[in-house]
């Protein structure tokens, strides 16, 4: 918890009498502004922190590594107390363990990209060659090894970011504390920097806190969120949960105007798919079409790969002239989409096809099908909580 | 008026105090700082004056532009022929050691003024007293102190010449953005860490201009000065008045004009120098 004020003891004994935070603020003119806030990140997932401005999410974030000082609470990483560290052993995690990216990029000017980038391990101590080596590699990480020389005010704000995300690496971190880390870029920056996160995070498999106000944002790196409201958490979950299972009256408000078709994804709306199997003859694969009520219907190899469609009307065809081979009549022209596929890359490739789309995975085994009616069902269905 | 405070007598009081109990002190530094000086100044009488007229221009241009180290040859020159090349190395030593001492002595006073508001607010009013109080007065307990000659000279334009010193420090200082000190911190800089590689060099420009003040105020403080035995340019000004020597005065005035355009000229050019770096 973080009070601000002169005296931020007795803003603490009167929350801990019930008074509310309105009340600290009008009788001691101080500030609570986080409490109440309890979460648990695991190793290697990225876990967002998200609320409006003010709402004490940036501050959150950083008591965590303590530049800003918790009035009260405690802060574990790896079971090791920060609130408790001394002032070296502070420095320590701060150098060794935890990593940061600001809004505002916060590049040292006078510095070059590359001093910047090796800064964490200047302070270190580190020698001249090893910390360039590693900031080189840091760099060609983030694609900008090019620049090595470059003042940052010479960099794009997409640029500069990568820079700071470079630097935040460069001392290899556990954790990885991004403050609104592409909130100052514009939204096409943007949402290329955020796939470049993920891509790198599959890469390098950090510990990820990101704080951000914009919930597309949070939906789409989140692995979970926290939401926040006034200091305090309102919900923590995944996007998912989030999304479906709003806690309250405020996430529900909070969520109305969330796009669900970039937050659902093909797997959460795709059906179990029938199938026959390529060595059955046409006339069992009219059978199961016609029990099942389809027009068309998939069909798999012997371990479940997707082989192609047959239509109901080519397989009648087919076994009015007694052709026992379905490989003749499969059709390849229909849609696919893997799994994490969001619904509004789905939209178009429906729209633009009379059959329904195959979800397979990437070693092309048949998951389940969508058609056109289930993925306008599913829409309802969720866009139904506004 | 009944009763008047004796003000002036406590001050007397505390300088005969310092006279009789630190009196080994003083001489210890007047004699060290006089060493310091006349050997400075023999070292600039040594070089043949047009050697080091060009050796000058030479390292003017190296750290400010063309047209600034012609026009610095031209009126150093100038002050040769006026046959007042000695008074002015006199002067010249004069300041660059105040400057110096100024910056040893501010640097420090105006980091601390930076990182404590407690200093910083006892430091700011000494600092408008020093500056406002006027500069003849602190002639007095120099003399005192010191006796006749270039230390007490040195002294009191040091007191005159510091306070921007310690001022643009501070504020240089002050003045880095709080994101880059934020960023320092979160990869665990040390507060000598932070404040080399961060707030210094940020504040280099500011501090620049400090020093760019001080070189001016040290070269105010030469006439002054040379009335308790500074000797140099301010000298040669000073026997002007005394004896109604018009020309005597005129010419002096003119080196004193002539140094002072030559050191702003080219600590403003370093100053932008590093501004550009630092951008």
């Amino acid at each position: 918890m973080k009070i601000f004020g002169p005296n931020p003891e007795s803003a603490l004994s009167l929350l801990q009498q019930g008074y509310s935070k309105e009340q600290i603020l009008a009788k001691t003119r101080q500030t609570v502004a986080v409490t109440n806030v309890n979460f648990t990140v695991r190793e290697g997932e990225v876990f967002v922190i998200m609320g409006l401005s003010g709402s004490g999410k940036s501050t959150v974030l950083r008591c965590i590594n303590r530049l800003v000082e918790p009035t009260g609470g405690k802060v574990f990483i790896d079971d090791e107390d920060v609130t408790a560290a001394n002032d070296v052993r502070l420095r320590e995690i701060r150098r060794k363990k935890v990593g940061m990216v600001f809004q505002r990029f916060a590049l040292f000017p006078h510095r070059t990209v590359l001093d910047n980038v090796a800064y964490g391990l200047e302070i270190q101590g580190v020698e001249k060659d090893e910390r360039y080596a590693r900031a080189r590699e840091m760099l060609a990480l983030v694609g900008l090894n090019e620049w090595e020389m470059a003042l940052p005010d010479q960099l794009s704000g997409g640029m500069q970011q990568r820079v700071g995300l470079a630097r935040a690496l460069a001392s290899d971190p556990d954790i990885l504390l991004m403050d609104e880390a592409f909130s100052a870029l514009d939204p096409l920056i943007r949402r290329e920097m955020q796939n470049e996160l993920l891509s790198l995070q599959s890469k390098v498999n950090k510990t990820i806190i990101f704080v951000t106000h914009d919930l597309d944002e949070a939906l789409k790196i989140g692995d979970r969120i926290a939401l926040m409201k006034d200091g305090s958490i309102v919900q923590v979950g995944t996007p998912e949960e989030i999304l479906t299972r709003p806690a309250n009256e405020y996430v529900a408000k909070f969520i109305e105007d969330v796009d669900v078709t970039r937050v659902l994804t093909a797997e959460d709306v795709m059906r179990p798919a029938g199938s026959v199997s390529l060595k059955d003859g046409p006339r069992v694969a009219l059978r199961r079409m016609r029990k099942e009520g389809y027009s068309s219907i998939f069909v798999v190899t012997r371990d479940r790969k997707l082989a192609g469609l047959i239509t109901a009307e080519e397989a009648l065809e087919a076994s009015e002239k007694d052709k026992e081979d379905l490989s003749e009549i499969l059709r390849h022209d229909f849609p696919t989409a893997l799994p994490e596929t969001p619904l509004n890359d789905l939209i178009p490739l429906l729209v633009h096809s009379k059959f329904p789309l195959a979800v397979i995975d990437d070693q092309k085994r048949l998951l389940g099908v969508i058609v056109r009616g289930a993925l306008l069902a599913a829409l309802v269905r969720k866009g139904g909580m506004k | 008026m009944i009763f008047s405070i004796p003000l002036g007598h406590w001050v007397e009081l505390f300088i005969n105090f310092l006279k009789e109990h630190c009196g080994g002190f003083f001489n210890f530094i007047n004699d060290n700082l006089d060493n310091l000086m006349g050997l400075l100044t023999s070292l600039f009488l040594v070089i043949n004056p047009y050697i080091l007229i060009i050796l000058l221009v030479a390292l003017i241009w190296f750290f400010s532009k063309r047209n600034v180290a012609l026009w610095s040859g031209i009126g150093l020159l100038l002050i040769y022929n006026l046959n007042l090349w000695e008074a002015a190395m006199e002067t010249l030593v004069l300041v660059i050691c105040a400057t110096l001492l100024a910056l040893i002595l501010g640097l420090p006073v105006g980091i601390l003024t930076a990182w404590s508001n407690l200093v910083h607010r006892v430091t700011m009013p000494i600092l408008d007293f020093m500056q406002t109080m006027p500069p003849f007065v602190y002639l007095v307990p120099a003399v005192i102190l010191l006796g006749i000659g270039r230390v007490p000279a040195l002294l009191a334009t040091v007191i005159f010449a510091m306070p921007p010193v310690i001022r643009l420090t501070g504020l240089g200082i002050r003045q880095v953005p709080v994101d880059f000190l934020e960023a320092a911190e979160a990869f665990g800089s040390t507060r000598a860490q932070k404040l080399l590689k961060v707030q210094l060099p940020l504040a280099l420009p500011t501090i620049m201009a400090g020093i760019n003040q001080c070189i001016m105020l040290s070269l105010s403080m030469v006439v002054i000065a040379a009335m308790i035995g500074a000797g140099g340019l301010g000298g040669e000004v000073l026997r002007g008045l005394q004896r109604l020597d018009i020309p005597r005065g005129f010419e002096g005035g003119l080196a004193i004009v002539i140094l002072a355009i030559i050191l702003d000229r080219v600590t403003q050019a370093l100053g932008q120098k590093d501004k550009r770096k630092g951008n």
